[in-house]
C-alpha cells in the first residue's frame, strides 16, 4: 500500500496520485499543462453546462422531456448531442498530435506516453463516440419517420441504448481527470494492454467504456432491425422503402453480428487483468493471435457499419438535390446488401504481416478487393442519379462533391492495401493513417454533415444557415485535403504510424503542411458552432415548420416541422418508391384523412437514465478495483431492470380529439401557405411548401 | 385467415389479432438477440478449440484430468429434460390449462436447473482441487470463459423463472406474462442447444483428442 | 488492353507515376534510403512495380468519376435550362451491366495479379541468390533489435550487415510486447511475436544503408527502435565481421538480460557499449547457440513467466540489477 492510498478496501487503488491535474502543478512542463488544459477544459465544461441549465432553468425540461424520454426522435438528438461535443474532443486531440508531429523532429513538446494517450483516446472516441453515436442518433430521428411509424420497437430499450452509450464517453471523460487512459492505441493489442507491460488503470478505462458502450450499439442494432422489419406503414414494402432506411438494415444486421467479437476480445482481456486468465498472455499457453482475430472480426465491419448509412445519406441527398429518383434503387440496395456480407469476410486484411501463409493471404485479399465491385457501383449510380437532373449545389451537394473526388481517392487505396504485397510495405504506417481517415472524413463524416444539415429542418423547424453551412463543408473538404494527403507521402517514406517524433528532417515540411490542414480542420468544427448559433439566432427567417424545405422524396418531409410526438397523425398508405414525391405528384398529399384515432405511446421512464448512471459508476468501480461500488452498482442495474418488468401501466393514450386539431392546423398553414420553387429553397420564403415546379421548366422528360 | 398464429405455443386473447402482432414484434426481437448471444458463445467456443493443443495446455491439466464424464452426462440429461418441463409449461399455456399447470411445469424446470447448476458448480470445485484453474493455461481458461459463461446464462433464466412464477401471481395470465414466457422458453430452449454444443465440443472433444 | 496497359506501366507508366509520387520524397535525401517507391533489392522493385500496376488498372474504374463529376455538376445545374431533364428515368440495363462488369473485370485481372504477387513475394519463401545465404535470428526487445549470425556466433543491436546479393534469411520474435520489422528499401514487414517465430527474407542488389525500424507501436521508446541495414560488398562484410568479434563482448545471460531491459539503443550502447561500436549499436563476439531457441521456447514450456523475469514488464529485474541490490 502506497502512502497515499489511506484505504484500499474504500477506494481501491484510487488515490491522490489518481489526479490528472497534480503533475502539471508539481512539474509543470508543456506536456503536462497540454493534459491538464485538457482536464480543466472537461470541468469547465460540465459546470458550464450545469450554469447553463440552472440560468435557463431547465432542468425540469431536461428531466422530464430529454432524459427520461422514450421519444425516438428525443433520444437521436440527444445522441447527436453526445457525438459533437465528443467530436470537439476528438478533434482538438487530432489537432494536438498534429502539432506535436510538425514539431516533432527530434522532440516535440509532447512525452511519449501522452502522445500514445492522445491517439488511444482520438481513435477510441472517433470511432466509438463520434461516428457511432451520430449514425445511430440519425438513425434514431430518420427511420421510423421514413418507415412511417410512430416509434422504435423498444422505445424503453433505445433509451437503455442510449444510457450504455453516454456510460462509455463519460468514462473516457473522466479518465482525463481521473488516472489515465490506455496508451495501447484504440486496438489495445495485447500483451502490451495486458498487466504485466501496463498495470496502470489505462486499458481498464478502455476495456470499461468499449464494453458498456458496446453493448448499447448491439441492442440499438436489435432495435433497429426490429423496428424496420416490423414497425412498417402499410404499403411499405421492403423493395419501397428509401434507402437510408435500406443501409441501416444492413448497418444493423452488422451491430448485431459485429458487436459481440469486441465485447468477447474485451472481456477476455478483462479477465486476462482481472482475473489472472491466459486468453492473450505470452506466458502459460495465452496467443495474443486469437485478440488481433477477434479484434478485427469487429473492426472491419465496424467501418462499413459506418460508411454504409453514410452511403444511404448520399443516395437521399444526391436524389433529392438533383430533383431526380434514384438511379438504380434495386442495384443500390443489393450493392449494400453485399457490402455488408462481406464486410465480414475480410477481417485479416488488417494483418496480412502476421505471418500466415500466402494462400491465407491471396483469399483473403481477394474477398477484400471484393468490396471495391459493389462500392463502384455505388457511386457510378449516383452519378446517373445526377445525370439529366436539375442540380442545386445546397450545403450536401458540396459534401457530395467532396465525397466523390476524396472517397474514390480512398477506395483507390483501399485496392491497394488488399493487396498482401503492398501492404507488407505500408501496412503500420502514416499511409495506413491516411487511407483509412479518406475513406472515413469523407466517407463518414461527410454522409453524416451532409444528413446533419439535410434532417436538421425536420427536427427542430427551421433550416441551418446555408452561408455559414458552405464554409464549414469547404473547410472540411480542404482540411481534409491538406492533412492527410501528405501523409500518403510520409507512410511511403516509411513512417510508422503512432510516433512521436521522428530524426528525418524530411518528414517536416510535409508535417507542417498536414499542420495546416489540422488547422483548417478545427475551423470547420468551429463554423459548424457557428452555424449552430447562427442558425438560431436567425430562426425565424429560416423557419420551415410545414415540414418539406427540399422538395422531400420521402415521408419524412409529408409531416410538420419539427414532427409531433406521435409522428403521423394518421399512418401513411404507401403506394411507391419515394411516396411522397408521388402523392404530391398526384395530389395525394396533405389530405385530411376521413378519420382520426387515439394513439397509444410509450410512457417516459427514468430506467435509461438510472442504468447510465449506475453503470457509469460500475466502470469507474472496476477501473480502480473498488469492489464494493462495483458490486453495488451492478446489482442495482439488476434491480432497477427486474423493478422496471412489474411495472404494467407504459403507455398512454393520446386521444383523437386533440390529434385531429393539430393536424387540422398545420393542414390549415399549409393551404394558408406560398408554395416556393426550388431556386427560393435558400432564401427566407422557404416557409417547407415545394411547389410543383417540373412542367414549367424546359427540356423536360416523363 | 386474416391473422395466421404466428405463435402456436401462445393464447393471448379471444381474437388473436393484434396481441399477436406485437408478441411477432417482441418474439423476433428476441430472436435476434439470441442471434447476437450466439455469436458471443461461438467465439467462445472458437477460442476453446484454438487452445486444445499442447501450447495451450501448457502442462497444465488437460481434459482426461480435468473433466468427470459421468456427471457431465447428467448434466445433459437433466438439462434436456428440462427443456421438456417447459414444453409442457408452454403447451399448459397454450391449452388454458391454468396458472396452476403452468406454474407447476415452469417450478419443475426451475428445480431441474438448480440441479444442473449443483452438478455444474460441484464439477468445477472439483476442477479447482486439482488446480485446473483459468490462471494455469489457456486452455484452461477457454474453459472457464466459456462452461461458466453457460452456467451464468442458466443461472439468470432461474431466476427469470422465478420472477414470472411471481408475475403469474401477482397479474394473472395476461399477454405481457405470457409473452414474457414464450421468450423465457426460447431462451430456455437456447441453452440447451448451447450445451449439446458444450457436451459434444468441450467434453467428447477434448476427451476424444 | 492488356497488351497496352503492361507496355504503359513498363514504361511511360513507371515515369509518370514514380515522378508524381516520389517527388516530394527526393526533396531531402537522407543517408539512409528509406523507401519502396527507392528499391535497393529485388523484393521491393516487385514491390513496387504491383504497386502501379494496381494503380494503372484502378485508373480505369476511377478517372471517369474525376472527369465526369464536375463536368455533370456543371452541365447539370438548376439555372440550366437548356440541358435535358429527365427526374423520372431510373434504370438502364446496359448502364448496369457496363457499372457492374467494368469494375467486375478490373478485380478480375487485379486478383490474379494478387495471387501471383503474394506467392512470387511470399516473405517465407528463400530467395535464390548467387552468394551464400546469410542466416540472421531476430530478437525485438524493448526498445532494439538483436540479430544473431548464428553460422559466425556473433550479433549486433541495431545493425544488420549483409553482402551485397546475398539472400538475408531472419527468424524473427520477440522477448517482449509484439513488434514488426520492416526494411522498406529491401522488403515488406513481418510481425515479431513472443513464442513464436516468423520469417521474412531480403535481398540487396546494391551496396548502401537503409532503414530497418519497427512499425508496430510498442511503448513510449517506440520511435527510437531503429536500426541500420548495411549491404556490403564480401570483402567490406568480412572485414565488418572481424570488427564485430575484435571489438564485441560476449553475451552471455547477464549481458542478454540487461539488455532486454527496457531501454533504447542508444541507452543500451552507454550501458554495455564502448567506444569501439558506434553510436546506439552494440557488437557482441559470443553468443550462446541455443539463445533464440531459448527465447522462443521460454513461453512454450507451462511455466508462468512472472513481471520479474519478463523483459519490457514494468517489473522486470534485470539480472545485474539484481545482483547490485542484494
Amino acid at each position: 500500500m502506497t502512502p497515499d492510498q489511506p484505504a484500499t478496501w474504500l477506494l481501491g487503488r484510487f488515490g491522490v496520485s489518481s489526479l490528472a491535474i497534480l503533475p502539471a502543478i508539481e512539474n509543470p512542463t508543456t506536456s503536462e499543462l497540454v493534459a491538464a488544459g485538457a482536464a480543466l477544459a472537461v470541468i469547465l465544461g460540465a459546470i458550464g453546462g450545469i450554469a447553463f441549465i440552472t440560468w435557463l432553468g431547465a432542468w425540469r425540461t431536461l428531466w422530464c422531456d430529454w432524459l427520461t424520454s422514450t421519444d425516438h426522435k428525443r433520444i437521436g438528438i440527444m445522441y447527436i448531442v453526445l457525438a459533437l461535443v465528443m467530436m470537439a474532443r476528438g478533434v482538438l486531440e487530432g489537432a494536438v498530435m498534429r502539432s506535436q508531429q510538425a514539431f516533432g523532429l527530434n522532440g516535440g513538446f509532447l512525452t511519449p506516453e501522452h502522445f500514445s494517450e492522445l491517439f488511444s483516446t482520438h481513435g477510441t472516441i472517433m470511432i466509438f463516440f463520434v461516428a457511432m453515436p451520430l449514425i445511430i442518433g440519425l438513425a434514431n430521428y430518420i427511420i421510423p419517420l421514413q418507415i412511417g411509424a410512430r416509434d422504435m420497437s423498444f422505445p424503453v430499450m433505445n433509451q437503455i441504448s442510449l444510457g450504455l452509450t453516454a456510460t462509455g464517453a463519460a468514462l473516457v471523460m473522466i479518465s482525463l481527470l481521473l488516472g489515465k487512459f490506455s496508451t495501447g492505441g484504440w486496438s489495445a493489442y495485447p500483451p502490451y494492454t495486458g498487466t504485466d507491460f501496463n498495470p496502470g488503470p489505462g486499458p481498464d478505462y478502455w476495456i470499461w467504456s468499449i464494453v458498456l458502450a458496446g453493448i448499447g450499439t448491439t441492442l440499438s442494432g436489435i432495435n433497429f432491425a426490429v423496428t424496420i422489419f416490423k414497425e412498417r406503414a402499410p404499403g411499405m414494402t421492403l423493395f419501397r422503402m428509401p434507402l437510408f432506411t435500406w443501409t441501416l438494415i444492413c448497418a444493423s444486421i452488422i451491430m448485431v453480428f459485429a458487436l459481440p467479437p469486441l465485447t468477447v476480445a474485451a472481456l477476455m482481456l478483462a479477465a486476462d487483468r482481472y482475473l489472472d486468465f491466459h486468453f492473450f498472455t505470452n506466458d502459460l499457453g495465452g496467443n495474443m493471435m486469437n485478440f488481433v482475430n477477434l479484434f478485427w472480426l469487429f473492426g472491419h465491419p465496424e467501418v462499413y457499419l459506418l460508411v454504409i448509412p453514410a452511403y444511404g445519406v448520399f443516395s437521399e441527398t444526391i436524389s433529392t438535390f438533383s430533383g431526380k429518383k434514384l438511379y438504380g434503387y434495386s442495384s443500390l440496395v443489393y450493392a449494400t446488401m453485399s457490402i455488408a456480407v462481406l464486410s465480414f469476410t475480410v477481417w485479416l486484411h488488417h494483418f496480412f504481416t502476421m505471418g500466415q501463409s500466402a494462400n491465407v493471404n491471396i483469399v483473403f485479399g481477394i474477398a477484400s478487393m471484393c468490396i471495391a465491385v459493389p462500392t463502384g457501383v455505388k457511386i457510378y449510380d449516383w452519378m446517373a442519379t445526377i445525370f439529366r437532373g436539375r442540380i442545386r449545389m445546397t450545403v450536401p451537394m458540396i459534401y457530395a462533391l467532396g465525397f466523390f473526388y476524396l472517397f474514390v481517392i480512398g477506395g483507390l487505396t483501399g485496392v491497394m492495401l488488399a493487396n498482401p504485397t503492398i501492404s507488407y510495405q505500408v501496412h503500420n504506417t502514416l499511409f495506413l493513417v491516411a487511407h483509412f481517415h479518406n475513406v472515413i472524413i469523407p466517407g463518414v463524416v461527410f454522409g453524416l454533415m451532409s444528413g446533419y444539415h439535410y434532417w436538421f429542418p425536420k427536427a427542430f423547424g427551421f433550416r441551418l444557415h446555408e452561408g455559414w453551412g458552405r464554409v464549414t463543408a469547404f473547410l472540411w473538404i480542404f482540411g481534409f485535403s491538406f492533412t492527410f494527403f501528405p501523409l500518403y507521402a510520409l507512410g511511403f517514406m516509411g513512417m510508422p504510424r503512432r510516433s512521436a517524433s521522428y530524426t528525418d528532417p524530411a518528414f517536416e515540411p510535409l508535417m507542417l503542411v498536414a499542420l495546416f490542414g489540422a488547422a483548417l480542420i478545427v475551423s470547420a468544427l468551429g463554423a459548424l458552432l457557428i452555424q449552430l448559433w447562427v442558425s438560431i439566432r436567425k430562426r425565424e427567417s429560416l423557419a420551415v415548420p410545414l415540414g418539406d424545405p427540399w422538395n422531400g422524396r420521402t415521408l419524412e418531409w409529408s409531416i410538420s416541422s419539427p414532427p409531433p410526438s406521435y409522428n403521423f397523425a394518421v399512418l401513411p398508405q404507401v403506394e411507391d418508391q419515394d411516396d411522397f414525391a408521388d402523392a404530391k405528384a398526384k395530389g395525394r398529399a396533405y389530405q385530411e384523412p376521413d378519420a382520426y384515432e387515439d394513439i397509444v405511446m410509450p410512457n417516459n421512464t427514468s430506467l435509461g437514465i438510472v442504468i447510465c448512471i449506475a453503470s457509469t459508476f460500475l466502470g469507474l468501480a472496476l477501473v480502480f478495483h473498488i469492489w464494493w461500488l462495483a458490486i453495488l452498482s451492478a446489482g442495482g442495474i439488476i434491480v432497477a431492470f427486474i423493478a422496471r418488468t412489474f411495472v404494467l401501466s407504459t403507455t398512454h393514450v393520446i386521444p383523437a380529439d386533440e390529434i385531429a386539431a393539430e393536424h387540422r392546423a398545420w393542414l390549415a398553414q399549409v393551404r394558408a401557405a406560398k408554395s416556393i420553387t426550388r431556386d427560393m429553397e435558400t432564401s427566407s420564403a422557404n416557409h417547407g411548401l415545394a411547389s410543383l415546379e417540373l412542367p414549367v421548366l424546359a427540356g423536360v422528360e416523363r | 385467415m386474416k391473422h395466421p398464429i404466428l405463435h402456436p405455443g401462445l393464447n393471448l386473447g379471444p381474437h388473436h389479432g393484434e396481441a399477436h402482432e406485437q408478441a411477432e414484434t417482441l418474439a423476433f426481437g428476441f430472436w435476434v438477440f439470441l442471434m447476437s448471444d450466439f455469436i458471443i458463445f461461438g467465439l467462445a467456443f472458437a477460442t476453446y478449440v484454438t487452445m486444445a493443443n499442447p501450447m495451450g495446455l501448457a502442462g497444465g491439466p488437460g481434459p482426461k484430468e480435468a473433466y468427470d464424464l459421468t456427471s457431465v452426462f447428467a448434466q445433459t440429461i437433466i438439462l434436456l429434460s428440462s427443456s421438456l418441463s417447459f414444453g409442457m409449461a408452454s403447451l399448459a399455456m397454450r391449452f388454458e390449462r391454468g396458472r396452476g399447470a403452468v406454474t407447476f411445469w415452469l417450478s419443475v424446470t426451475l428445480l431441474l436447473g438448480l440441479a444442473f447448476l449443483f452438478l455444474e458448480v460441484r464439477d468445477f470445485a472439483h476442477m479447482i482441487d486439482i488446480g485446473a484453474v483459468p490462471s494455469r493455461s489457456g486452455f484452461l481458461s477457454a474453459f472457464w470463459g466459456l462452461v461458466p459463461l453457460h452456467a451464468l446464462h442458466v443461472a439468470a433464466g432461474c431466476l427469470w423463472i422465478m420472477i414470472m412464477i411471481i408475475q403469474m401471481r401477482g397479474f394473472g395470465m395476461i399477454s405481457l406474462v405470457k409473452t414474457r414466457i414464450v421468450r423465457l422458453g426460447l431462451f430456455w430452449h437456447f441453452l440447451d442447444l448451447i450445451w449439446i454444443g458444450v457436451f459434444t465440443i468441450v467434453y467428447l472433444g477434448g476427451l476424444a483428442s | 488492353m492488356k497488351a497496352i496497359m503492361s507496355q504503359l506501366i513498363s514504361q511511360k507508366g513507371h515515369r509518370l507515376v514514380l515522378c508524381g509520387l516520389s517527388f516530394l520524397l527526393l526533396s531531402a535525401c537522407s543517408q539512409q534510403r528509406n523507401s519502396f517507391l527507392d528499391p535497393a533489392g529485388p523484393i521491393a522493385a516487385a514491390q513496387r512495380a504491383h504497386f502501379i500496376e494496381v494503380f494503372a488498372w484502378t485508373m480505369i474504374a476511377i478517372l471517369p468519376v474525376f472527369i465526369l463529376v464536375p463536368l455533370m455538376f456543371w452541365r447539370y445545374r438548376y439555372r440550366n435550362h437548356k440541358a435535358r431533364y429527365t427526374p423520372d428515368w431510373a434504370f438502364s440495363g446496359w448502364l448496369d451491366l457496363l457499372m457492374w462488369g467494368v469494375p467486375f473485370l478490373i478485380v478480375a485481372v487485379l486478383s490474379t495479379q494478387l495471387w501471383k504477387s503474394t506467392h512470387a513475394l511470399d516473405p517465407y519463401k528463400p530467395i535464390a541468390s548467387a552468394e551464400a545465404p546469410v542466416n540472421v535470428q531476430v530478437i525485438g526487445l524493448d526498445w532494439k533489435w538483436l540479430f544473431i549470425y548464428p553460422d559466425l556466433g556473433i550479433a549486433t543491436v541495431n545493425e544488420l550487415a549483409f553482402p551485397v546479393g546475398a539472400s538475408v534469411a531472419m527468424e524473427v520474435t520477440t522477448d517482449t510486447v509484439m513488434q514488426s520489422i520492416m526494411i522498406p528499401a529491401l522488403a515488406g514487414q513481418i510481425y515479431a511475436m513472443p513464442g513464436m517465430r516468423t520469417k521474412l527474407h531480403v535481398l540487396a542488389d546494391e551496396t548502401g544503408r537503409f532503414m530497418g525500424e519497427n512499425t508496430q507501436f510498442s511503448g513510449v521508446g517506440f520511435t527510437a527502435q531503429k536500426f541500420e541495414a548495411v549491404a556490403m560488398t564480401t570483402q567490406d562484410f568480412e572485414a565488418w565481421v572481424a570488427k564485430v568479434k575484435a571489438s564485441g563482448i560476449p553475451l552471455d545471460a547477464t549481458h542478454y538480460g540487461r539488455l532486454a531491459a527496457a531501454s533504447t539503443g542508444v541507452q543500451a550502447h552507454d550501458m554495455l557499449g564502448s567506444p569501439q561500436m558506434p553510436e546506439g549499436v552494440l557488437y557482441f563476439n559470443k553468443v550462446e547457440p541455443a539463445l533464440f531457441a531459448d527465447v522462443l521456447g521460454r513461453y512454450t514450456h507451462g511455466t508462468a513467466i512472472p513481471s520479474a523475469l519478463q523483459p519490457g514488464a514494468v517489473g522486470y529485474v534485470p539480472p545485474a540489477a539484481a545482483g547490485a541490490n542484494q
